[in-house]
Order: structure tokens, then sequence, then C-alpha cells
């Protein structure tokens, strides 16, 4: 992520530094403030709270209330707590727990996550090299193409036929992504412009291949349409009645795999390595084309994982060129707000999943529209991105940029004034001392 | 003396170091064995008719027959000739693919399509041209403000949410106020808004801009079609119904054939489109703004030293920017369509974008090329309405496919402004 929001900070005054210098624990408790937990948890409840805000605006009984603002303001307070107590029930109703259906509803955000936590594990990849892959759609596109070929058009038993389904899409979207890998290794073109436009290209080729024999469902006429997916190679349903399928188990298997690729192997180090510096990288005696390469296929491998779960999964009857449902886009804040870890995605995925599960209740009981939520996706977003913006609205401490384990190994500088001085001797110190400590240090950068 | 000696020595020994690249050359070629082979040899049986007439002519144009095959394969050659040309300029370590032979690659190209397309029936070229005006509009107003946000180092994908946020202001103004020129105006303020996030994130905050930029279309979408269904829709007549831009053709000069009812009848957007662009192109090049805006650009540190403030210069132009797309997403709900609709600009932002990298960050070209994509999209309903058996999805991905080929580098060098997208810090 280092590469890809530069958050350089401004340069630290004494003053600003001098309070928190004589204690050691003062320290720690500015680094979980100005922390990025803190600060991911606070975007959310800002993007929730001018979410609120806009639906309170535009909804009649408010607007009548205001009209009368002045005779009677207790009536628009009050017109706009139930508004936003409305809504936030529906939410809660329709994505965690709900008086009638018990907690049907979390299985149901549990499977809107899934197959975010996967295109979203798919874009750290990239993030991590330093690439931002808004080729998603695309990726899940060609995914869904080859899964619906193996998916209708083979037959296997039962299980088999799921796994090889599955590993279609993998393969058709890794394949995709490295069509973008080769074209920046080989001539250096800009992974974001070839992305949105293999977006475009796949949507075309995709919708034209769907009206094709091989692909076109019998009775989908002029439409392009695919035909059913074989019973064998369904995603089968973990509890019976529900929507959650197997694919929330993929959904952790692959961020299991993301975790162990991109902390435990060669590759993600390579991967590491080109994002945070590819010259140093080169010197070092990286092949930077071939990690590009890589990295993308890497990346269009889980989001092929995604593009399989929506066909597996979701409309198994048959999929069209929608299939992707803008999940490649939703993955980016997914991977942005999950600061590119493996545990941070999933929790992340399953937030936007909550919001989609209960986006659909909330319309329908309480007339909101599901694009709140894309508001609010877009919005948290905005401000994960821009840290010192989420510090300055909450006056948050800035962090002091030491690892944990540093701070408990030796204690903090004394004097404000020796503080100062080690600013830069404290990190070319943690970067001697080994990955781990630096790394938790530069965990606040992501 | 004996310096000019050295220095030429010098030069001939690095232009004999550096490889010829021949990628041009080759993409060339396949685009025109592919275009012999499919218009030419495989062409179809018969004769298309081209008809220039429009009922306004003070003389009429007769229509012009043309055998199909025949000018498939007098298509397919001139094609074959121009890539090696191609070829030629790149033995002789000339650029192998200059922007005037791309356009008459492009013109050489379309002419074979559309006879191969219209083979048994009638083109009518005019009505076809003018639909493509319509078209680019939105996308050459697109690719202006990338073009100004980019030649001030602001790397800008928002172009689909300024678009977007333009056509729905300008919408509910214009019907407020029942005049479509305050819906203009307040599609520039929309605009320039949008952009005020890009710029105060990519610039003060220092986000990566291109996170900064398709974050913004997703919030847009999603704002305006928030907006739309809990507001425009719950009134659509008093909210959702502005006042169109009529057209206004110029006295005599619209009665010219061909000309005339594509240049000079239009509306004021339309006209607004033209003036824009020579402003902007007069303006990057021949103003000390211009000079300005391109040195910020390339590079922040040199303007820097010369007094120049480089983040206010970047801060107002992407401002501007977004104002000029505001008025091209004006042109969706005041010039076409006649209403707001949810996510009515459907990615004309991105092909705006192409259009500017494959007119290589220069208006004129960029205009060109938007007009060249807007024409990719009008055949589609040429295609529907000759009814020929041809998957119009191929045709959508020419925009796309060619911007591919442009950054990739095989058209020739289209290298963006050198500080675009990096931020500057003292």
């Amino acid at each position: 992520m280092s590469t890809l929001t530069p958050n350089i900070e401004p340069p630290v005054t004494p003053e600003e530094k001098a309070p928190s210098a004589d204690n050691r624990w003062e320290g720690a408790w500015r680094d979980i403030l100005g922390g990025g937990l803190v600060r991911s948890v606070l975007a959310v409840v800002l993007a929730l709270f001018i979410g609120s805000l806009l639906v309170v605006i535009v909804n009649e009984d408010v607007q009548a209330a205001a009209g009368y603002f002045f005779s009677r303001p207790s009536d628009l307070l009050s017109a706009a707590w139930d508004t936003i107590a409305g809504a936030f029930r529906a939410m809660w109703e329709g994505a965690v727990f709900s008086p009638r259906g018990g907690f049907k509803p979390l299985l149901s955000t549990l499977s809107w996550a899934s197959p975010l936590i996967a295109a979203g594990l798919g874009l750290a990849v990239g993030f991590k090299a330093g690439l931002f892959n808004i080729g998603g759609r695309g990726q899940m596109l060609i995914a869904a193409l080859f899964v619906g070929f193996v998916g209708s058009n083979l037959d296997m038993p039962f299980g088999l036929h799921l796994a090889v389904a599955v590993l279609g899409g993998i393969v058709g979207g890794a394949l995709w992504a490295s069509i973008v890998g080769v074209l920046k290794a080989r001539t250096g073109a800009h992974e974001v412009i070839v992305t949105i436009m293999l977006n475009f290209v796949a949507l075309y080729l995709v919708t034209w291949l769907l009206k094709t024999p091989v692909f076109q469902a019998e009775n989908a006429g002029g439409n392009a349409k695919a035909k059913a997916i074989d019973s064998t190679a369904v995603f089968p349903t973990l509890i019976p009645g529900t929507d959650l399928d197997i694919g929330f188990v993929l959904a952790l298997a692959a961020a299991l795999v993301y975790w162990w690729l991109m902390e435990r192997s060669t590759t993600g180090f390579r991967i590491r390595a080109v994002g945070l510096n590819p010259h140093a990288a080169r010197t070092a005696g990286i092949n930077i084309g071939r990690t590009y390469v890589v990295t993308l296929a890497a990346s269009g491998a889980f989001i092929g994982l995604a593009g399989a779960m929506q066909v597996l999964g979701k409309v198994p009857a048959g999929w069209t060129p929608t299939v992707d449902a803008g999940i490649g886009f939703d993955a980016i804040t997914v991977a942005l707000l999950g600061a590119n870890s493996a545990v941070g995605i999933i929790f992340a995925g399953l937030l936007f999943g909550a919001l989609k599960a209960g986006s659909f209740p909330m319309q329908i009981a309480e007339g909101i529209p599901i694009d709140i939520v894309a508001v609010i996706q877009g919005l948290i977003v905005l401000f994960i991105a821009a840290p010192p913006l989420v510090r300055a609205i909450f006056r948050l401490p800035q962090p002091t940029r030491r690892g944990l384990r540093d701070r408990l190994r030796r204690p903090a500088p004394q004097t404000p004034a020796a503080q100062t001085q080690s600013a830069s001797t404290d990190q070319s110190a943690s970067t001697a001392q080994g990955a781990s400590t630096d790394q938790s240090a530069s965990t606040e950068e992501k | 003396m004996s310096t000019a000696t050295i220095t030429e020595t010098d030069a001939r020994a690095s232009v004999i170091e550096t490889p010829r690249n021949w990628k041009a050359p080759i993409a060339f070629g396949v685009f025109a064995v592919v275009s012999f082979v499919v218009f030419g040899l495989l062409g179809r049986e018969g004769t298309s008719r081209l008809t220039f007439a429009s009922s306004t002519d003070f003389f009429t144009i007769t229509p012009i027959e043309v055998p199909s095959q025949g000018a498939g394969i007098v298509v397919g050659v001139v094609l074959i000739a121009l890539a090696a040309v191609s070829a030629w300029f790149t033995w002789q370590r000339r650029p192998a693919a200059p922007m005037w032979m791309l356009l008459a690659f492009g013109v050489f190209f379309v002419f074979g399509l559309l006879v191969w397309i219209g083979t048994g029936a009638t083109v009518p070229v005019v009505w076809l041209l003018t639909g493509t005006l319509a078209l680019a509009t939105p996308l050459v107003f697109g690719a202006m403000a990338g073009v100004i946000s980019e030649r001030v180092g602001v790397v800008n994908i928002a172009i689909e949410g300024q678009l977007l946020a333009g056509a729905f202001t300008s919408a509910l103004v214009a019907s407020l106020t029942q005049n479509p020129f305050m819906g203009l105006l307040a599609a520039l303020v929309a605009g320039a808004l949008v952009s005020i996030i890009l710029a105060v994130f990519s610039i003060k905050y220092l986000v990566e801009q291109v996170v900064v930029g398709v974050v913004l279309n997703m919030l847009v979408i999603g704002l305006t079609s928030f907006l739309y269904s809990s507001v425009l829709n719950k009134n659509p007549s008093v909210l959702n119904s502005p006042v169109k831009f009529t057209r206004e053709p110029i006295p005599f000069l619209s009665e010219i054939p061909v000309i005339g009812p594509l240049l000079f009848n239009n509306t004021a957007i339309t006209y607004l489109m033209f003036i824009t662009v020579a402003v902007v192109y007069i303006g990057l090049f021949h103003t000390r703004w211009g000079l300005r805006v391109r040195a910020v650009g390339e590079h922040p540190k040199a303007a820097d030293t010369v007094g120049i403030k480089v983040n206010a210069t970047r801060f107002w132009n992407v401002l501007l920017g977004g104002a000029v797309a505001g008025m091209g997403g004006a042109f969706f709900t005041l010039g076409a369509v006649g209403a707001f609709g949810k996510e009515m600009t459907s990615g004309q932002g991105y092909i705006a974008l192409a259009a500017l990298i494959f007119g290589r960050w220069n208006p004129l070209w960029a205009a060109l090329a938007a007009l060249l994509f807007g024409f990719a999209i009008n055949i589609k309903t040429l295609v529907t309405q000759v009814g020929a058996d041809i998957p119009t999805e191929f045709l959508s991905m020419i925009p796309y496919l060619v911007t591919i080929l442009a950054v990739a580098g095989f058209v020739g060098q289209s290298k963006a402004p050198a500080a675009s997208g990096k931020p500057y810090l003292k």
C-alpha cells in the first residue's frame, strides 16, 4: 500500500511531539488512537453518519417537519430520529438478526461477503506490489466464461465437477489479468488504463459469446444468457434453507492462501519487495517484469474465484454479463478498508456484505434506495485513504511510528529534544533490527 | 568547430545503438491485412449506396453507388501501403506512426467498414455524421477535462463521475428554473465540485490519484442514483423535466450540404464544444497559462524554481477540468435525452479517457479520437438499421482495443505528461 497511498506525513514539530515523549505508555496510547484500526472504525462511523444525514435530508416527513421548524422544532428531531432508527433497524434485521428469521440474515451477510472477500484479496495482492487492478469486472466475466463452460458443457461426477469448475474460474481470471501483466512488463503500459479498457473488451466479448450456441441458454432468444449449471457443479448449501453455500468456506480458505502467499512464500516476498521499492528489488536481483506478471495472475486468480462464486452460487440457473454485480469495484474498497491484511479483508468484506444484505430490506421497509450503500462505501474509502483528514476531524494524535516490540525493548527517550533528534536514527535502527519490528511499525502506513 | 564534430559523431553513435522499434508497422500491417481479407477478399457482393442529402440543402449531392468488394480491396491496398510507409519510416528511424498517418488509417478503415456494412442498403452519411457528433460531444468535453487535468499533473479517472454529476445537476436546475443555461451553469459547478474532492485528496492529502478517481466515480454513481430514486423520481414533472437546448441553425452556412447540418445546425452546447476545443488548444500551447500548466505537469520542480505555485496551479486547473467535464454531462440531459436517468453516462467517461490517451494528451487529437470513438459507437445503430448480420460487440470493442494498443506503444509513442500522477512536495 505504501506505494499507492504515499502517506507522506508532514514533518513532526518538536511542540507536537513533546507532551508524550516522557512516558512510554503515552506514546503507545497515541499509537492506538492515531493508528490504523481506530482510524478505520472512525472512517466507517463518519461515513455512516454522513449517509444517515443524506437519508434524513431527502426524507419527506423530515422535509415536512422542517417547514414549520420554528414553531415546533421537536417534530423535526423526532422525524429525523424515526428515519434513522428505521433505517438502522431494517439494516440490522436484514444483515444480522431479525425476530422472524433468527440469525438467518447473518448467513445471508456471509453469503454476500464471500465474493467480496475473495475479490478483495485479489486487489490486495496487486496493492502489495504497487499495482492497481481495476480490471476485476473483466476478470470476473472471463472467469465466469470458464466456469460456465465447465459447469454446463462438461459431464463429471459430483465434487470433481465442482472443483474443476472453480479451478476453471481461477485460471480464467488469472489468464485475463496476466495479459495486463505481460503488457506492463514488456511495453510499460500502465496497468490502470489497460485494466479499465480490458473490462469493456471482456464485457463485449462475453456478451457476444453468450449469444453463441456453445454458451447460450436454449430459451434465451437474442439475449445474452448462459446455460444453467449442472446440478453436479452447483455450490451445495452449508445449512439447508439458507443462502449460505460453500462459497464462504472457499473465501476463508482463500484468505488463508493469501496470508501464506504474502507472509510465508518467496513469491510473496518478491511481490512485497517490488511494491516497496522496485529499484531496490531490481538491484537485489528480483525480476520485476516477471513479478508483475505473477502478481497480476495471482490477483486475477482470487478475483476469478469470486467469479466462480457468483456463477456457481448466486445464479446457477444461467448467468448474464451482469454477473459481476460490481464486485470488481467493491473489492477495491474492501482491500483498502482491510489494509491488505487477510484478517482485515475478511472483516471489511463482512461489513460490506452486511451493508448489501441489509440494504434490500431497508429499501422495501423504509423506501431508502440501495444506492446509499455505494455512497457509504465510497465515503469510507475516501476517509481511509486520507489519514490526516480523519485525524483532523476527530483531533486524533499523530502516531509515533514506533513498533510495539521496539517500544517494549527500549524505553522511550526521556527528553523532547532527544526524541526529535532520534527521529531519523530511530527508523534506521528499527530497520536494522529486522523485518518483524519494521513491519509492526509500518502497519500504520497501510 | 571541434565540439560540433564531437556532438555529431556522438549523436550518430547513439542513433545506431537504439534498436528499431517495429511495433507500430506490425500493428498497422495486421490491421491492414485483416481489413484487406475481410472487406476485400471475403467482402460481400453488391453495392453500397451512400447518400449525402438533407432537407435544408440549397443544392443536392447525388448519392454514390459503391461496389462493396471493389472498394474493400482498394481500402485494403491503401491500408497495406500505409503500413509499408510506416515500416519505411521505422527503417529510416523516423517516428513510425505520426498522427496524420493514424488519422488517414482511421478514415480509410472507417470508409471500408461503412461500405462493407452498407452492402445492399443505403447509408445516410449525413445522418451518420450528425449522430456521431451528438454521441461524441460528451466524449470531447470529457477528453478536454482530462487534457487540462493531466497536463497539469493530476490523473483524472473521475471524468465519468464529473459527467454524471453534471448531467444530474443540470437536469435538476434546468427543471426548476426552466432555463437550460442555468442548468449548464449548474453542471459547471457540479463538475468542479467533484474535482475539488479529487484535487484536495490528491494534492493536499497525497492520496494515490487513481484510487481517488475510481472511488469518486463510485461515489457519484451512488449519490446521483440515490438522489434520483429518492428525490427526482418522486416528482419527475417538476424535478426531472428540464428544458432542452434547441437547435440554432446559423443562417446560410447551415444550408451547405453535409457540412451545414453537421457543423452549423446545432445546439448551443455543441457550438460550445467546438469553442472549448479551440480555446483549450490555443490556451495550452500559445498562452502564458498553458505554458505554466505544461511546466507544472512536466517538471514541477523547475516550475517551482521560477516562481510558479505548483500546487495552486494544479488545484485551480483540476477544478477547471471538472467544470469542462460538467458541461459534457449537461449535454446528456439538456442536449440529448432530456431527462436524467440512473448511471446514464454508462462508461462514457472511460471512453473519454481512452480518447485522451489515444489523442496523446493533445486537445486537437483527443477531440478527433473522441469523434472516431463516437463514430464507432454510432455505427452500431447503422448495423441494426440496415439489418446486417454482424456482431456489433466487436465494433464496440474498437475504442478500448486501440487504446490498449496505444498505451502498449503499438501506435507510436503515447506518453503522459512526465509528472502526471505524482504529487509535488517541496
